[in-house]
């Protein structure tokens, strides 16, 4: 024993879960609805299928990028080896039309990175989940192309525009809800496909990267609201159906709701949270003038959570009231 | 089987194969033998013998100073060479006293003489534990005397044996388990002479089951013993996790067990509350184990207390290799050594070699709240959230969200995907809060 030794506070082991391992099984969970989701725009055309790799290429690279070049100008750590940007620029490529130019979300995917995430501090220091405010915030500059979908070439409406639109037997003229599940509807690259998102989510799960709190409760509640609330009478369970399969909530609720950094870390607050996404989405859906609500009901309960967590805290070990 | 345990805790690699078939083989001291008058929880015990004096194992050589402080006994016979401060395997300075051993072993009169222990009066029983310098063995070195001494011998209904033994690597527990179980029965019986309304239960995880197999075949036949398998995680045989486990009751940090009328000593406390009422032997004596992957031989000893620790590394064959971190314990709770040059003490439990520092490999990054240490604790509190008054040193503001309930088990900081060095804030806050009580 020559060398000196190492002194610090116990424990002295650490799990071999890491930041990026995490990220990294995000990504993974990922995966399947974004092949099925370039399939489907493959399917449109050749070049809309090129189109969609390519958005998913630039929003990645962009996000990796910004978050660098960021960091260096600011002689901050790079910490662009985490993958919490391309975890970023992954979902906010799926949640764009597969033929949108890709510029307009390497512009979203600088807004996420550099406004949304880096100056508040970082990682862990947004109080809003980066690539929601940066669709949102396209959303609002390109309403246009953001909330175009075509079917077969011709413009067509969501299920859910179509839903709301022209009522429930209309929309069930056009898709079914086979069609729903498996991704065959107009969308957005990712949030199509109930049963590619589902696999990834079981994944996710399997690993413990997120709890069934939030994605469970969210669902549940819409559910819940469309079955009370629903324009086609009370217990629709085709409209039901419809909201849960038809739109972003799937994906929303799986991988957007689940970001750590801007969900309660309580686990009754997550159940808090779920109900509030919940009980949002189904009155943007329902009573509100657009036909999805996900995106704003994640970004605006986000800005709850500090005081979800406040009223949330759990009581220690024994000090339980009897 | 019948499984039981408590809400959060985590996995750590465990390590127990390296030395979990090895039988305690016992080792004499070939130094001086150190003995620190802090070796226990409370005050410092105070020195009675002086400069030359020449004294014989078992002899008393310092004895309590308060109510919660503990007699020291000499492991051996020989001649006091100083009463002098030593490095301490806590890392501090404490006043020890150095004794040369003579090699003979000569002991004081009565030293290791068997009695009837249930002929003995309660009061008999306190004594000789009192006498016999026995404290909390786990880790704690809670003065035992105190602990079975409650207010109300009547109100504790139960006195469980700590043989969970959660901590990664240590296997010292296990052996004794599969070596002198029937010391661990009389122990309990001893202590249950002690509280005649309380049933006795053993506490073990169920990746003992060889000791579970054995304790329960040998106390089929004592109605007041039973032995509860208890699901391996660590921090099982944290005291407020094994009472949860094996009674459903919660103790929290205003209250003592005792409180809950709970009584709890882990394995070695309770052989040695039986060697000093059954055998009239003090502590003088523990069961450590050598262990790590730069280890040698790892293996598991009975030594004297005061045994130079890096005598132990010579009998256990030496080392391979370079160790990046010596822990004096195990890796979740133990603590870091810059010196080997320490005394085994009462409460030394494993001396663990790692040739590599995960703590070093893995510099802290930003917390991404991901709520896994939320998961592990067990003491139901929001470690995220703690730190930030931690960090701050907000110390009203960390115990208003808790703080104090903490026990420093380390699971948040162990399962902490960006690793961040949570406990270590936790335990400085704790102190402070402590302070400003």
């Amino acid at each position: 024993m020559n060398k000196k030794l190492n002194v610090s506070a116990s424990p002295h082991v650490r799990s071999k879960d890491s930041t990026s391992s995490i990220m990294r099984d995000v990504v993974i969970a990922m995966v399947p609805a974004a092949v099925l989701g370039i399939f489907n725009a493959f399917k449109m055309g050749t070049s809309v299928g090129i189109n969609a790799i390519l958005i998913i290429a630039v929003c990645i690279a962009v996000s990796v990028l910004a978050e660098y070049v960021y960091e260096k100008g600011m002689k901050k750590p790079i910490t662009i080896g985490d993958y919490s940007a391309a975890v970023t620029g992954l979902i906010l490529a799926l949640n764009m039309p597969p033929y949108i130019a890709p510029w307009i979300p390497a512009i979203g995917c600088v807004f996420a990175i550099v406004i949304v995430k880096q100056l508040y501090g970082g990682l862990g220091q947004n109080f809003m989940n980066p690539a929601l405010a940066g669709r949102c915030f396209l959303l609002i500059s390109f309403a246009g192309p953001m909330t175009q979908f075509f079917a077969d070439g011709v413009s067509a409406a969501t299920p859910l525009a179509e839903l709301k639109a022209n009522g429930l037997a209309s929309m069930l003229g056009q898709y079914s809800l086979t069609d729903m599940a498996t991704g065959m509807i107009p969308g957005t690259i990712g949030e199509t496909s109930a049963i590619a998102l589902l696999v990834g989510a079981a994944y996710m799960l399997y690993k413990k990267v997120i709890s069934w709190r939030i994605p469970v409760t969210y669902i549940a509640t819409v559910a819940v609201f469309a079955l009370i609330f629903g324009a086609d009478g009370m217990f629709n369970f085709q409209y039901m159906l419809a909201h849960v399969l038809g739109g972003g909530l799937i994906f929303g609720a799986f991988f957007m709701a689940t970001d750590y950094v801007t969900s309660p870390i309580t686990p009754n607050g997550q159940i808090v949270f779920g109900i509030c996404l919940g009980l949002l989405t189904g009155i943007f859906r329902i009573f509100g003038g657009s036909a999805e609500g996900v995106s704003y009901a994640i970004i605006f309960c986000n800005l709850l959570v500090p005081l979800i967590e406040k009223f949330t805290m759990p009581v220690p070990f024994g000090k339980e009231k009897k | 089987m019948n499984l039981a345990t408590f809400k959060g805790g985590t996995h750590p690699y465990d390590g127990k194969d390296l030395s979990k078939d090895r039988p305690v083989k016992v080792v004499l001291p070939k130094g001086e033998l150190v003995y620190a008058m802090s070796q226990h929880l409370g005050a410092p015990s105070k020195p009675i013998v002086n400069k030359g004096d020449h004294i014989l194992m078992g002899q008393r050589i310092a004895e309590a100073s308060a109510f919660i402080s503990a007699h020291i006994c000499s492991s051996v016979s020989g001649t006091v060479k100083a009463i002098e401060p030593r490095l301490l395997p806590g890392g501090n300075m404490c006043q020890c006293i150095i004794v040369e051993n003579d090699g003979k072993y000569e002991a004081v009169e009565g030293f290791g003489e068997k009695r009837d222990y249930t002929k003995l009066s309660k009061d008999e029983i306190r004594a000789m534990v009192k006498d016999a310098g026995i404290v909390g063995m786990g880790g704690a070195g809670f003065p035992n005397h105190v602990k079975i001494t409650p207010k109300d011998d009547n109100a504790i209904d139960y006195v469980l044996v700590n043989a969970a033994e959660c901590e990664p690597y240590l296997t010292s527990d296990y052996r004794m388990m599969l070596e002198q179980p029937e010391r661990i029965i009389g122990g309990l019986k001893i202590m249950l002479q002690l509280f005649d309304k309380a049933q006795g239960v053993i506490g073990i995880e169920d990746n003992k089951p060889d000791c579970i197999e054995l304790l329960t075949k040998m106390t089929a036949n004592e109605p007041r013993i039973s032995v509860q398998p208890l699901k391996t995680k660590y921090p099982q045989g944290a005291e407020r996790a094994l009472i949860n486990a094996c009674t459903g009751r919660k103790v929290h940090s205003a209250i003592l067990p005792a409180d809950m009328g709970c009584v709890v000593d882990n394995v070695d406390t309770v052989i040695s509350i039986y060697n000093a009422v059954a055998e009239s032997t003090p502590l003088i004596r523990r069961i450590v184990t050598i262990t790590g992957d730069c280890v040698k031989a790892p293996q598991n000893f009975e030594v004297k207390t005061g045994t130079n620790y890096a005598e132990l590394v010579e009998e256990a064959g030496g080392l391979t290799c370079e160790p990046e971190k010596v822990i004096s314990g195990g890796p979740m709770m133990g603590k870091a050594l810059f010196d080997i040059n320490v005394p085994v003490t009462k409460t030394s439990s494993a001396l663990l070699f790692m040739s590599h520092d995960d703590v070093a490999a893995m510099e802290p990054t930003a917390c991404i709240r991901c709520g896994r240490c939320v998961d592990a604790c067990p003491s139901n509190l929001v470690p995220q959230i703690m730190i930030q008054y931690a960090e701050r040193n907000d110390i009203e503001g960390f115990k208003r969200v808790g703080g104090m309930e903490c026990y420093e088990c380390g699971s948040c900081t162990f399962v902490c995907p960006a690793k961040r060095r949570l406990t270590q804030a936790f335990a400085q806050a704790r102190a402070e809060g402590r302070k400003r009580k």
